[in-house]
């Protein structure tokens, strides 16, 4: 039984230019305990799509379609109940530890929010298990880190106090925003640790959305790959990482420094383009009419699900194809 | 403390501190009663006996005028809170939840700050009947909107910063976000501008009351003395000299103090006001 499943989730923002599909008919499965990675270039909806699920989306968007948490679709929750959601049964790890605490309280003061919100706790005691989780995430001195600021706090702490925030509503899912976006190689495994702890020790479910592949490798049971909207592959992490079928998961991998560092040529469509056909046909490979014009089934490929019309029950064919078409223009 | 490096907030402070201690002590301080008329002194020139000389019924004016800052004090504070608060609340109302909501608000902004402040105050007072509680609340409804306005575009640009957004996933409602998440973060340039604010709700009072809408006779107002003055303005000057410092003095005082505060406060220029020698 999934902990989170979402089914058929689709978000449009109502702009001026027109409706902005940032998630079309997404549909995913979270299992208790499990690493879920959503990949995916800048802009592509994968924000989107956890802001979705915890209903913290401007007052322009829409959001239609089904997230089945525990038996309960979260979006006809009233809003009060969706309140005591956030926090106490999904939690949330901010993108940029630098501005996402609050300026002029201290971290003493935000760390005990979400206990005092949610499980009713008095200041003081609020303020021993507050101090409890800073010290298990590796902030020693955690006495003396309550009592200051953000600002006297480096991004590494930062990071550390986000993700007791975070955990300290004791969540049952985790949804990580980009959590290594502009660090560096250092802090960057430094986050994969804290993520690799924050999961072991609440037994969460980590909806970890990113696009670093690396990240995602190094901690994802599954991996789900989002382009311009839609899921367009999704399976085991190392069976979608080591023997990519979608033309575009192949040439995310083909982009990674050590394969090559080969780009994908040409850009993302708009999000307010809404041909029938697949998204990624100006950029890939293979594409020819059909797959402009054709609404695109998922296929299933041992365990697999790929959105791309030329996927043949090896899957094998066409990766050869595609690898070739890169190196041709390398060499 | 960069408080006591800038001489002018300091020379502010200590003045409000002073006239503070003066309005609380004033039965210690006063040489006479502010009300026992001695008509045979009337109109006596300062002398060692009466430090600011009499009025035109033998009243001691420095009595008067310490007895005076009781009132006048009591005027600025309570309207400026009140006035900050209705400002605070509305504006950030209105900033934070946009639309209709904004809309009307603002909109009764923009109809309160179309009438001359003073006027509308004295159409106020005028309506409720003299009375220091009506000039009060007359002052009060008009100087609200400054507040508002400070604190809903304040607001606006906090409202998009991602700690909010933290807080929210974090399972906050609205008014938790608003009052533990925005109002420390956009309550600076309201203290600044309450810091003024007393001065010129001060100032307003004094002009009310100098028209005949504050307190009743005989309670000792700086406005009122000013008032019964002007009748002796050549042959007994110091009857509207005096107060008329008073007035001038404590007003000055809170614009050193709200000046201070600002540089205090503004983050660009804080390092500037650190380092003030």
């Amino acid at each position: 039984m999934a902990l989170l499943s979402i089914r058929n989730l689709t978000t449009i923002f109502n702009c001026e230019e027109g409706q902005l599909k940032a998630c079309s008919n997404v549909s995913l499965d979270i299992n208790p305990g499990q690493t879920l990675g959503i990949i995916g270039e800048t802009g592509c909806g994968k924000s989107v799509l956890g802001m979705s699920v915890l209903r913290l989306l401007p007052a322009n968007a829409v959001i239609n379609g089904q997230i089945m948490y525990k038996n309960q679709d979260l979006l006809t929750l009233p809003d009060k109940e969706m309140c005591k959601v956030r926090g106490s049964e999904i939690g949330f790890l901010p993108q940029s530890p630098s501005t996402s605490l609050n300026p002029v309280l201290s971290i003493g003061e935000q760390l005990t929010e979400g206990l005092q919100l949610h499980r009713g706790m008095i200041k003081e005691k609020a303020r021993i298990i507050a101090l409890d989780i800073l010290r298990s995430l590796g902030l020693k001195d955690s006495a003396r880190t309550s009592a200051e600021y953000p600002h006297q706090l480096s991004g590494g702490m930062k990071q550390r106090v986000l993700a007791a925030i975070s955990i300290s509503g004791q969540p049952s899912l985790l949804i990580a925003d980009e959590p290594t976006k502009g660090l560096d190689a250092v802090n960057r495994i430094q986050v994969v640790d804290l993520l690799r702890q924050l999961s072991r020790k609440t037994r969460a479910s980590l909806l970890l959305i990113t696009h670093d592949l690396k990240v995602a490798a190094a901690l994802c049971d599954e991996i789900a790959v989002m382009y311009s909207g839609e899921i367009v592959e999704k399976g085991p992490a190392e069976q979608v990482l080591n023997n990519p079928l979608h033309p575009y998961t192949q040439g995310l991998v083909a982009s990674l420094p050590e394969r090559g560092l080969y780009p994908i040529p040409g850009h993302s469509p708009g999000l307010l383009d809404d041909s029938p056909g697949c998204r990624f046909y100006s950029r890939c490979p293979i594409g020819n009419e059909k797959c402009k014009c054709q609404p695109i089934i998922n296929r299933e490929v041992d365990g697999v699900h790929v959105r791309c019309l030329y996927i043949d029950q090896s899957g094998g064919a066409q990766q050869r194809i595609y690898g070739r078409g890169f190196q041709s223009e390398a060499g | 403390m960069s408080v006591f490096k800038n001489k002018l907030t300091l020379i502010g402070m200590i003045i409000i501190l002073l006239l503070l201690c003066a309005a609380i002590f004033a039965p210690v301080l006063t040489p006479h009663n502010p009300n026992t008329q001695c008509l045979s002194q009337a109109l006596k020139g300062p002398c060692s006996d009466y430090p600011c000389g009499t009025d035109e019924f033998g009243r001691c004016i420095f009595s008067r005028i310490i007895y005076g800052a009781r009132v006048s004090l009591a005027i600025g504070i309570a309207v400026t809170a009140v006035s900050a608060a209705i400002g605070v609340v509305l504006g950030m109302a209105a900033g934070y939840y946009g639309r209709a909501v904004d809309e009307i608000i603002m909109r009764i902004v923009d109809i309160f700050l179309a009438f001359p402040g003073l006027i509308l105050a004295l159409v106020v007072a005028g309506l409720l009947g003299p009375g220091i509680g009506n000039v009060m609340l007359a002052l009060a409804l008009v100087g609200w909107m400054g507040y508002a306005r400070v604190v809903r575009g304040t607001v606006l640009a906090e409202k998009e910063k991602e700690y909010i957004e933290t807080a929210r996933s974090l399972g906050a409602n609205d008014l938790y976000i608003m009052f533990r998440h925005l109002l420390p973060n956009v309550i600076a340039p309201v203290i600044i501008m309450a810091s003024v604010g007393i001065g010129y709700a001060i100032l307003a009072a004094a002009g009310l009351s100098f028209l005949g809408l504050g307190a009743q006779p005989p309670t000792a107002v700086w406005g009122s003395m000013l008032s019964d003055g002007k009748t002796y303005l050549q042959t007994a000057p110091h009857l509207t000299i005096f107060p008329g410092l008073a007035i001038l003095v404590t007003v000055l005082a809170f614009n050193f103090l709200g000046d201070g505060l600002r540089d205090l406060l503004d983050p660009r220029l804080k390092d500037k006001a650190w380092n003030r020698g």
